[in-house]
């Protein structure tokens, strides 16, 4: 069992990795990676323009997206996967890599996940911390962007490296409609050799393990230092609560 | 393409029936997933809060896989890996009872095992040790104060995430489509494939998991509203 494991990655190492590359697309462990990193780096930013809205005092701003998120809460991820499948060609009229089929739908879906986290933040933060924004005369706009922002996103970086995990968990799903990611490679190399299917699969397993846990680690060690951070800043008064890391521990 | 037309899918017997298998294989999985793993993290906890050393850290070990394994490689490993070690007898039968949706529930109810006993355990952590000793003060033995004071304050703190997680179970349900279970996503998309009408069809989809998704989130902010009507009015 353990010389098969050993065989298969000495074999196919380099398509795991990197997939077909220099003859075909970019796949494997790299496309994984690649997917994710920019899914989040997208996502972030519309999941603070999506919590300003949800913060917003106007309904026409607030409704919607709170229907956005409650959407992308009860949908599962592969149904969101298959709409955009069907709607982004549709759209964009032209022929679109699965690659970016599955970057759209990870944006939108992390996003609302995200916003989520970065409402409950700037709700965690209190509202004193806007009051006197404003009466040392910032505008509303000018506190959220000077005041309150900073704070709620340095609170939330656990929450983000966690986010991270969930969005390279959930580029697995991209094996539904063929994203060249570990999974397909994976898959591909069960398809060549047919007979050590539990082989290739624990292989994947562990790979996702190995990364998946150890950013987990990194999280966990930012928010140690975070909230060791924050105790100091106050003083030792009352303990600074915190955003929970795993506010919706949402999972795939 | 035509146009925009619901009837052409719910008028359909042939489709409707489809759909209806559909959800009704859903729920199989969804409820059998959900008692395996609640059975199980419930074995967990147990396992957990004994003073071996090794118990904890076997649990420590499992909680650590599956929640960092993505839920689709555990059903792959499952079905497409385990499956095959498995005696030619068992599978055989296996085979011949459905063996996609034995594996979704097995493969899903192992994984989410892992997020509720982690729930049950942050909630009773959150019960002050003070409680256990004012119990036993007053003449509760161990079992008694857990099951009178320690596990219905425990239960309750536990109660948001456990909910948040039966709603992802649910959605996590239509994973099992990868190993061919025939489910709502898989009924959609088979109908999707005879009539040729996409929009219509994946609308009614998500609308049927919004719907359930919904459903299970209210019927447990009611649960919560019962355990605690103090706390969720103030809330």
């Amino acid at each position: 069992m353990i010389h098969d494991i050993i065989a298969i990655i000495q074999d196919y190492w380099l398509l795991l990795l990197i997939g077909q590359y220099p003859n075909g697309p970019l796949g494997g462990l790299a496309n994984t990676l690649i997917l994710s990193a920019l899914s989040i780096a997208l996502a972030f930013p519309v999941s603070i323009m999506l919590a300003l809205a949800r913060l917003s005092k106007w309904r026409l701003l607030r409704w919607p997206v709170t229907a956005l998120v409650y959407i992308t809460r009860g949908v599962p991820l592969l149904m969101l996967i298959l709409w955009s499948y069907f709607l982004v060609p549709l759209w964009t009229g032209a022929d679109v890599p699965s690659f970016v089929t599955m970057l759209t739908t990870l944006v939108v879906y992390q996003g609302a996940f995200l916003s989520e986290v970065v409402r409950a933040g700037i709700v965690a933060l209190g509202s004193g911390q806007m009051d006197a924004a404003r009466a040392l005369g910032h505008s509303s706009l000018g506190a959220m962007r000077f005041i309150i922002l900073p704070q709620a996103l340095y609170n939330m970086i656990p929450s983000i490296i966690s986010t991270f995990v969930s969005t390279i968990k959930d580029t697995t799903l991209g094996y539904v409609i063929n994203v060249p990611d570990l999974t397909f490679a994976a898959s591909q190399v069960n398809n060549q050799l047919l007979t050590q299917p539990f082989q290739v699969f624990f292989i994947l397993a562990v790979v996702y393990y190995a990364i998946c846990w150890s950013l987990t680690h990194v999280a966990n060690i930012v928010e140690r230092r975070i909230t060791r951070r924050r105790a100091g800043l106050s003083g030792g008064a009352a303990p600074v609560e915190l955003v929970p890391a795993k506010i919706i521990s949402e999972q795939l | 393409m035509n146009g925009f037309d619901l009837s052409a899918i719910l008028r359909n017997p042939e489709y409707t029936a489809m759909l209806l298998h559909g959800i009704e294989m859903t729920f199989v999985i969804y409820i059998g997933s959900w008692l395996l793993a609640m059975t199980l993290a419930l074995l967990l906890l147990c396992i957990r809060f004994s003073p071996l050393r090794f118990g904890d850290r076997v649990v420590a070990a499992y909680v650590s896989y599956h929640r960092n394994v993505p839920t689709l490689v555990q059903l792959m490993l499952w079905y497409f890996g385990i499956f095959t070690l498995f005696p030619a007898g068992l599978t055989s039968w296996l085979a011949a009872h459905n063996a996609e949706a034995i594996f979704a529930v097995i493969g899903l109810g192992l994984c989410q095992a892992a997020y509720f006993s982690e729930d049950l355990r942050s909630g009773l952590r959150s019960v002050s040790p003070g409680q256990m000793e004012a119990a036993k003060a007053l003449g509760h033995g161990y079992i008694s104060a857990m099951r009178f004071v320690i596990m219905p304050q425990g239960v309750r703190n536990a109660l948001p995430p456990l909910i948040n997680h039966s709603v992802s179970l649910f959605k996590n349900s239509s994973l099992a489509i990868v190993i061919g279970a025939s489910e709502l996503t898989h009924a959609v998309k088979e109908v999707e494939n005879l009539s040729f009408r996409t929009f219509e069809i994946y609308l009614i989809g998500t609308v049927l998991y919004l719907f359930f998704s919904l459903l299970i989130m209210s019927a447990g902010a009611y649960l919560s509203m019962r355990a605690d009507p103090v706390r969720s009015a103030r809330a």
